[in-house]
């Protein structure tokens, strides 16, 4: 006779917070792995870059298989602390942040690229800001728990709120940088190989890119925030 | 009338058995969804939740179940038109038992989600209104009753947004929320007992005391339940100082610490839960069976005045504790595993808003499903954006809960009155 007591079961779907969060941690993971597969580039070590491209795609898809179950478990009936709409959004930066990083490795271990060694130390920079922004993504996202716990209101808001006032500023860091790199690439376009010197450009932009969906990460946890 | 003189005592015994049945399936059913909440947020074991419940469905059945009961007994039916035939009475609040009963027990094979206060009242007034004429039902006291099964989940859902907004304003969005909540958990407290109290006296006293000619007037009342919460709220407070910060758990979640307190103030909030569940449910079982025992102890006279008998009170209260303790157990058990989403801040609020409803409810005489406020507090803390997702469509199968019930209860309370009356005229 248990069953009778199914309206009670029912009416608690699964949450979406930890998920959310996992994925986030997944994509990050995609992002930092980036580190290693630079200085395996610039080392001109394919073997060691194929090893951590290798495990950058398998983060890839293990956020990806979390992300179709984030979807399956949101069905249009559910109630949340926010729309089902910005979760999903919420879900697809965090998604353009390990596909970014994925590409940038596929791209560079499939060309077999690297950087000419003036750029080197600048890549690193960029990079490691890149890293530092879809860090701090990452810290936001982790306080998702605790907003819930707060009913989305008082301190802990304002503290998500300098958390992504933090991502916004470490963002404009990359801008910065990535503007400095794409001039002195400009400066020596003539010396390079055509053909290379646009997949440099792609990558540049790849890596701006994924600083650019970590720092929407940050605003699409602010529209989630705000009613 | 000759009927009632042959066969009165197998009628009797019968009934007895029918009711204390029904109370039996109240304890082994109900009890889990008023009691789950607590097991699922883990302020209770399975083993302490069957405990206070089988301490408190029996207080609130003994204590305040009495005005519920009256009304399922003579509120729904109207008595003049049993006068001369009261075999009949006692047929039809068979039937509608028997209909109830089976009908619950074929739900709960399937899996339905059903209620049994829907079953019993669609049984009375089906039996009522085919049997008998559909004049003979009191309509003005089911619409009554229908409509208080939309207003109590409403009810619940606004005072439990109410209660979860003053503890995130109050306590949780607090520099110090730890000790915020210690000063404060014992308010809430005070409420719990005062709640509970107040309805006790004013309401279902009557019934147990009545014999003592022991009355109260609205400010002793008053002050009787002040004195119950500030009893409720030391003991709680004296709980509190027990508990301490948790610092490992805080390093996984900041508020771990705060919700222990929480999970005490839940404690409470659950004794209240069953108290409040108990004082309106056992009349589904024991409101038919006291029908029936008023006609046959007066030998046939269908009064409107007649007194319900305390050990009827006991019998029902009886039947829920034997059903916990046969079966119930293993559904809270089963109902706590599902229902993990609800921490104790959530949990308490929720509890609140559905026990303060149910409780009004039974001192009004109005009979309602508890699972079915216990939703709408739920969604009411879900609304306050305190809860990360629930499911929309268990609305929907409240509102088939009652389009199948009723008919179904009618339907076959219809068929069993007839079959009575055949047997026994």
């Amino acid at each position: 006779m248990a069953l009778l007591s199914g309206t009670l079961n029912g009416l608690f779907g699964a949450s979406p917070i930890k998920p959310i969060q996992e994925h986030m941690t997944r994509a990050h993971e995609c992002v930092s792995g980036l580190n290693e597969f630079l200085e395996a580039t610039l080392a001109n070590d394919w073997p060691r870059a194929e090893a951590a491209q290798g495990r950058i795609t398998e983060l890839e898809n293990a956020a990806d298989e979390l992300k179709m179950t984030i979807r399956l478990h949101l069905p249009k009936s559910l109630f949340m602390p926010a729309p089902r709409e910005d979760f999903l959004e919420l879900l697809h930066v965090q998604e353009r942040i390990a596909n970014r990083a994925r590409d940038i490795a596929g791209i560079m271990l499939g060309r077999r690229m690297s950087f000419p060694a003036n750029m080197a130390d600048p890549m690193r920079e960029y990079l490691a800001a890149c890293i530092a922004t879809s860090a701090k993504a990452l810290t936001a996202i982790q306080e998702l728990d605790e907003l819930l716990e707060t009913g989305f209101s008082g301190p802990e808001v304002e503290l998500v709120q300098n958390l992504i006032r933090e991502l916004n500023e470490l963002e404009h860091r990359t801008d910065v940088l990535q503007i400095d790199i794409r001039s002195l690439l400009f400066a020596q376009e003539d010396d390079l190989r055509a053909v290379d010197v646009i997949f440099l450009y792609k990558i540049i932009d790849g890596v701006g890119d994924l600083a650019n969906a970590a720092q929407q990460v940050g605003s699409r946890l602010q529209i989630l925030i705000a009613r | 009338m000759e009927i009632i003189d042959q066969h009165g005592n197998l009628l009797l015994i019968l009934a007895c058995c029918f009711g204390f049945f029904m109370a039996w399936g109240v304890g082994a059913n109900d009890v889990a969804n008023a009691m789950g909440t607590s097991v699922g947020s883990k302020a209770l074991t399975v083993r302490q939740a069957i405990f206070i419940a089988m301490i408190f469905e029996f207080l609130g059945a003994y204590l305040a179940g009495g005005s519920v009961t009256d009304t399922i007994r003579k509120g729904i039916i109207a008595p003049e038109a049993f006068t001369g035939t009261p075999e009949l009475l006692v047929f039809g609040m068979m039937a509608a038992l028997l209909a109830a009963g089976t009908w619950l027990f074929l739900a709960s094979m399937m899996g339905w989600p059903v209620s049994t206060t829907h079953s019993i009242v669609g049984a009375i007034v089906g039996f009522v209104a085919a049997g008998i004429g559909v004049d003979a039902v009191n309509w003005d006291q089911v619409t009554e009753i229908v409509m208080s099964w939309v207003v109590s989940p409403m009810m619940a859902g606004i005072i439990s947004f109410g209660l979860f907004m003053s503890v995130q304003k109050l306590i949780l969005t607090q520099p110090d929320p730890f000790s915020r909540a210690k000063k404060l958990v014992p308010v809430y407290m005070f409420f719990v007992g005062l709640m509970v109290g107040m309805v006790t006296i004013l309401k279902g006293l009557k019934y147990v005391l009545k014999d003592h000619h022991v009355e109260f007037s609205f400010m002793q009342s008053l002050g009787l339940s002040a004195i119950i919460g500030l009893i409720v709220a030391g003991v709680g407070a004296l709980l509190l100082t027990r508990i301490r910060r948790d610092l490992v758990a805080e390093q996984t979640s900041r508020y771990a610490s705060v919700e222990k307190i929480f999970a005490v103030l839940m404690v409470f909030t659950a004794c209240a839960m069953a108290f409040a569940h108990g004082s309106n449910d056992v009349a589904n079982a024991i409101g038919p069976l006291a029908a029936i025992v008023s006609v046959i102890e007066s030998g046939g006279t269908v009064a409107k005045t007649a007194a319900l008998p305390g050990w009827i009170l006991l019998l029902g209260a009886g039947g829920i504790v034997f059903g916990l303790a046969t079966y119930g157990f293993r559904v809270i058990a089963t109902v706590g595993k599902k229902i993990t989403e609800l921490t104790p801040s959530r949990g308490f609020a929720a509890e609140l808003g559905a026990a303060s409803t149910v409780v009004i409810a039974s001192g009004t005489g109005l009979p309602i499903s508890t699972t079915h406020t216990l939703v709408g507090a739920i969604l009411g803390v879900g609304i306050a954006r305190g809860i990360s997702a629930l499911n929309l469509r268990v609305i929907g199968s409240i509102f088939m809960s009652w389009i199948i019930t009723l008919p179904a209860g009618a339907g076959l309370a219809i068929v069993f009155f007839f079959m009575f009356k055949g047997m026994f005229m």
